[in-house]
């Protein structure tokens, strides 16, 4: 095609969002996935289905419950609207990490690309505001629960987590306040922040010359981009991703409806109550980690890895190739096969052995359920880092990819103990024990 | 002659420390003025001090004569969130029904004598002592008073315990 870039003729402000030429290499579907314009069309769908919402929803603990019942049973297509919103809201959770890892895995968050992964990170905490905030909003069992032992999670904060606490229940349990805090946050803040945040993220896209290019440019017969204009080639493809996404999520929310239990009742906590899936990592980590070390040591080295990751200072100039090279290939399906195996064994080991037999002598739990597991876990990291540089000959970017694939596979694996493998009293069971406990209670 | 250093400026330079000077205060000002917006929504947002709870701080429920407790006995008290305890050597005891570990209602089983969170499965004792993990400490304890022989609990204000003692038992 043309190896010149095309002359655009018009002015517009939309250039400055979307390019009017583009690398025909960047064009690839496997190069990007679409999942950054797929999270685009979500966000823009959860925006259209929120309004709808908005006009049969009522913010208040005795109406809330009402109203989605009304809006389900009474309202035409009521119910549709809602199971769009809800999938919708999943979809967008699970495309955004998706995103984000095509993003990691591509290395496109070094040097000039350095801001715009941290706009990404403030999207992706968006999101998950969102989604979190939006849990509750139904004010059924699910829901009620859900955000109580969430919001429990934020007592194990040292020094600020009660206050922290305190400020999201507007009080200390989920009453009015907290439903107005969730729905103010839902509805105005994070939609606010959105629109703010994502016009920002694009023109950084534009400002790095586009999503990153695949492979080395200074390699032979790369020094030549060829350019094709956006109209047709790119806004195709788009509309096409775009497409297929509305189809798949509408396919979704006819097949299956959003969850919907009794109404909440503070007296009465299910058996078992799950945090909503994507904190469900996190739940897991609680059954085996002291609080502390589960839901605030972890996760604050996990935020400050992803902070600090385009600081991390590269040998040489890496992007655009898929898992850095053949052997970053190599050594991280090592590394996603050794979390595959290990993961699991551990969760069984502490599950059913350390529990029952006593290893330790009685120290406290901060020491025994927390020191000493994290010291082991870190000192275990270290050891496959070191074994990887040296057994495999890996260069730090490669060693620091199958650091994060361990971590990154074995969060996959607690994610989807605590999602499909706990049952009541967060034993646990296989999924399909597990199915005619749930059934029992969900209607 | 002495010239006095400031005699020696030019009309431009004093313009110019004077436009510096105003210049600061403009910013001072201007983060000042923040940081009173700030503070605003900070002060507004802070929780009580927007709509009254349902419970008022400080509220004391009238649990009844201390006689109409058996000796070994749980009775919850669902307006204030509570279970009164009555311990086998006839001390009271007002325990917090929130789950130690995130927050669940903790139901008492009778069967068992003990507090079993259905969430995670914590146990707590008959005196709210943990009796397995993972909850962190027993159930929280509210004040309780007996007055004439009249049973009264403080759900104001919890306490937190690391462990059971003797003192925290209350007798006729």
């Amino acid at each position: 095609m043309a190896t010149t870039p095309p002359k655009i003729k018009k002015k517009s402000f939309i250039y400055h969002i979307h390019p009017p030429v583009i690398p025909e290499n960047t064009l690839k579907f496997t190069h990007t996935w679409g999942f950054g314009g797929s999270a685009l069309v979500l966000v823009l769908m959860q925006i259209v289905t929120g309004t709808l919402l908005l006009f049969s929803y009522s913010p208040t603990p005795e109406a809330a419950y009402p109203s989605i019942m009304t809006l389900q049973q009474v309202i035409l297509f009521g119910r549709l609207i809602r199971n769009l919103h809800h999938w919708g809201g999943h979809f967008l959770v699970l495309i955004v990490f998706f995103h984000m890892l095509r993003v990691f895995f591509t290395g496109a968050y070094n040097s000039r690309r350095k801001v715009n992964w941290w706009i990404g990170l403030g999207l992706f905490l968006c999101v998950l505001t969102a989604n979190f905030t939006g849990y509750l909003l139904p004010l059924d069992q699910l829901s009620y629960w859900a955000i109580t032992i969430c919001t429990g999670m934020f007592d194990y904060i040292p020094l600020i987590g009660t206050g922290i606490q305190k400020i999201i229940l507007g009080g200390t349990e989920i009453g009015k306040a907290t439903l107005s805090n969730f729905f103010a946050i839902h509805v105005a803040l994070v939609p606010a922040c959105l629109t703010i945040l994502m016009p920002f993220h694009f023109w950084q896209i534009r400002k790095a010359k586009g999503v990153i290019y695949p492979g080395p440019v200074d390699t032979p017969g790369g020094n030549e981009i060829s350019k094709v204009p956006s109209v047709p080639h790119l806004v195709t493809r788009e509309a096409a991703m775009a497409l297929a996404v509305i189809a798949a999520v509408f396919l979704f929310s006819v097949l299956f409806n959003a969850p919907l239990a009794d109404s909440a009742n503070p007296g009465l906590s299910p058996n078992p109550t799950r945090a909503p899936w994507y904190f469900s990592g996190l739940q897991e980590l609680l059954q085996h980690f002291h609080p502390s070390v589960a839901v605030f040591v972890i996760p604050f080295v996990i935020v400050c890895g992803l902070i600090c990751l385009p600081y991390l200072n590269f040998d040489k100039e890496v992007g655009g190739v898929w898992f850095l090279s053949q052997a970053g290939r190599k050594i991280g399906i090592i590394s996603a096969v050794t979390a595959f195996v290990l993961a699991p064994v551990m969760i069984v080991l502490d599950e059913f052995l350390f529990k029952t037999i006593k290893i330790l002598p009685d120290w406290p739990p901060v020491v025994t359920s927390g020191l000493i597991p994290v010291a082991l876990i870190m000192g275990f990291v270290f050891g496959f880092y070191q074994i990887v540089k040296q057994k495999y000959g890996a260069s730090r970017e490669e060693g620091m990819q199958a650091v994060f694939i361990l971590l990154l596979v074995s969060f996959i694996v607690l994610t989807v103990t605590g999602i499909w493998f706990r049952g009541p009293g967060m034993s646990l069971v296989w999924p399909w024990d597990r199915l005619t406990t749930q059934i029992a209670w969900v209607k | 002659m002495m010239i006095k250093k400031d005699q020696l400026q030019t009309t431009d330079e004093i313009f110019e420390t004077r436009r510096g000077f105003l210049k600061k205060l403009w910013i001072g000002l201007g983060i000042v003025a923040l940081l009173e917006i700030a503070g605003t929504i900070a002060a507004y947002l802070w929780p009580g001090n927007r709509k009254a709870d349902a419970e008022p701080v400080g509220r004391i429920i009238t649990a009844g004569p201390a006689d109409d407790f058996e000796k070994d006995s749980v009775t919850a008290f669902r307006r204030g969130q509570f279970y009164l305890v009555r311990l086998a050597d006839g001390g009271f005891m007002a325990l917090s029904r929130k789950c130690t570990h995130l927050g669940c209602t903790v139901p008492w089983v009778a069967s068992e004598k003990k507090f079993i969170c259905p969430c995670h499965s914590s146990v707590f004792d008959v005196s709210g002592a943990v009796v397995q993990s993972p909850a962190p400490r027993p159930l929280d304890m509210f004040a309780v008073m007996i007055e004439n022989g009249i049973v009264k609990v403080g759900t104001g204000k919890k306490t937190k315990r690391s462990g059971f003692d003797s003192s925290q038992v209350v007798y006729l």
